[in-house]
């Protein structure tokens, strides 16, 4: 392959399906990297979220049925998988998270199911729904969402969201502020005490702003590095790909449910510490 | 790979799974993991309860069963008695009836021996005359020599 076609190959594989406003005023699908570029905030990833969605309604189109048919008696094959996952999350949950909200658990659930099926979409083989979609009038599809750092905030900003609620719902606005702007420096003189206020303030707003920023760019990554190296294993000839992206899909699949872990287990970290009252 | 709307759609999908796994997927099935342990837990406790039960029960069996026998051994022995006291009295009445049948037998020969020593004297006393009669050739007056005739008869 040559140099141009390659670049042409990798930058191909990065680019999203963009559906947003055309400088000329009409809606419509970007034909191209800078087109999409082009049509500013208010445009959509078409493809991450499709494939977001549709996995999401997957897990809980899959869950829900297990959990409709759930049985007190023998569980039959499926409910005993969605028992393994649930007792899973339940015992990491209780072990980590102190508080008592009934929504966090379940959070957590559809937070790994969710990230571990988009981060899944990166063991397709690269080539694959591209050029199936190709098939179909359809020129750029990125499938692998979390590869989409759209996608990896959007999940780490509602995150951060929850724990400014459950922080203020908890501490009270009071409380929040005063963790916030009287720690981690302290001083028995009130006026040392209000010098030192700015300091911490800078250090605690920050400290609370890169939660969301670390947990979604550490997944996304995380996910772009592992898709990036099969794009670039998919440059290779056809005959000798096998003995790269085997053992990189095999390392893969501990990547991915380790970052599918560890966004899930930080989130609930982090939602204890909003649930934390004596600091 | 822009920042866009993206982002927004992302969070409002990831609100409307979190709500609905919150609503609908997790409480039934962590329901029924709790009441499928609860229901273990009393199982195995009935299941010790039963083993005990079961215990008890052999005691009891075992019991009864040494009493049926002791009960057994005891009419047995009983019955060993009795059937011996049985058998003596048997042979008590044996004997009584065989004593009896013999004084009966005894008092009968002895009435037999009687009628026949009765009968001997008469025909006796008959001959004695007839050879009287025949030897002295003749006539003795039967009622003067009766008496003696008797006299004899009786000393047979």
């Amino acid at each position: 392959m040559a140099a141009g076609s390659s670049t042409d190959y990798i930058k191909h594989h990065l680019t999203n399906l963009v559906y947003g406003q055309h400088p000329d005023g009409t809606w419509g699908l970007a034909h191209s990297a800078q087109e999409a570029a082009e049509m500013g905030f208010w445009s959509f990833n078409v493809d991450s979220l499709g494939w977001s969605i549709a996995l999401g309604a997957l897990f809980l189109g899959l869950f829900s049925l297990a959990a409709k048919k759930a049985t007190t008696g023998v569980p039959g094959g499926f409910q005993n998988f969605v028992e393994i996952c649930v007792e899973f999350i339940d015992e990491t949950v209780s072990d980590t998270f102190h508080g008592k909200n009934p929504m966090v658990a379940p959070l957590a659930l559809t937070i790994f199911c969710w990230v571990f099926l988009m981060n899944f979409m990166d063991l397709i083989p690269v080539d694959f729904l591209p050029e199936l979609f190709k098939l179909f009038g359809i020129h750029y599809m990125k499938v692998v969402p979390s590869t989409d750092p759209n996608v990896t905030l959007g999940m780490s900003f509602s995150v951060f969201f929850l724990i400014i609620f459950y922080s203020i719902k908890v501490k009270g606005i009071g409380g929040f502020s005063g963790e916030l702007a009287l720690h981690p420096f302290s001083a028995e003189y009130p006026v040392a005490q209000a010098l030192l206020i700015p300091f911490n303030l800078f250090l605690e707003i920050l400290n609370l702003v890169t939660k969301p920023i670390s947990l979604g760019l550490r997944l996304f990554g995380n996910m772009y590095a592992g898709e990036m190296i099969f794009i670039l294993i998919a440059l290779l000839p056809f005959w000798i790909q096998w003995s790269l992206s085997v053992p990189w899909a095999i390392f893969h699949i501990l990547v991915i449910s380790l970052q599918a872990f560890i966004f899930m287990v930080l989130t609930v970290v982090y939602l204890d510490m909003a649930h934390e009252t004596d600091h | 790979m822009n920042i866009n709307a993206t982002i927004l759609g992302q969070a409002i999908s990831f609100a409307i799974f979190v709500w609905f796994c919150v609503k609908f997927v997790w409480p039934p099935v962590i329901t029924a993991m709790r009441e499928r342990q609860d229901k273990i837990a009393g199982g195995l406790q009935d299941a010790e309860k039963a083993e005990k039960d079961v215990l008890i029960a052999q005691d009891k069996a075992e019991e009864t069963l040494r009493e049926a026998k002791q009960q057994a051994a005891e009419l047995i022995e009983q019955a060993n008695k009795r059937s011996s006291q049985l058998i003596e009295e048997a042979k008590g009445q044996a004997r009584e009836e065989g004593e009896r049948l013999k004084t009966a037998a005894k008092s009968e020969i002895e009435q037999e021996v009687n009628r026949a020593k009765e009968g001997l004297r008469t025909q006796v006393s008959v001959l004695a005359i007839a050879g009287a009669e025949k030897i002295l050739q003749a006539s003795i007056d039967e009622n003067a020599h009766s008496k003696m005739l008797e006299q004899l008869a009786a000393e047979l």
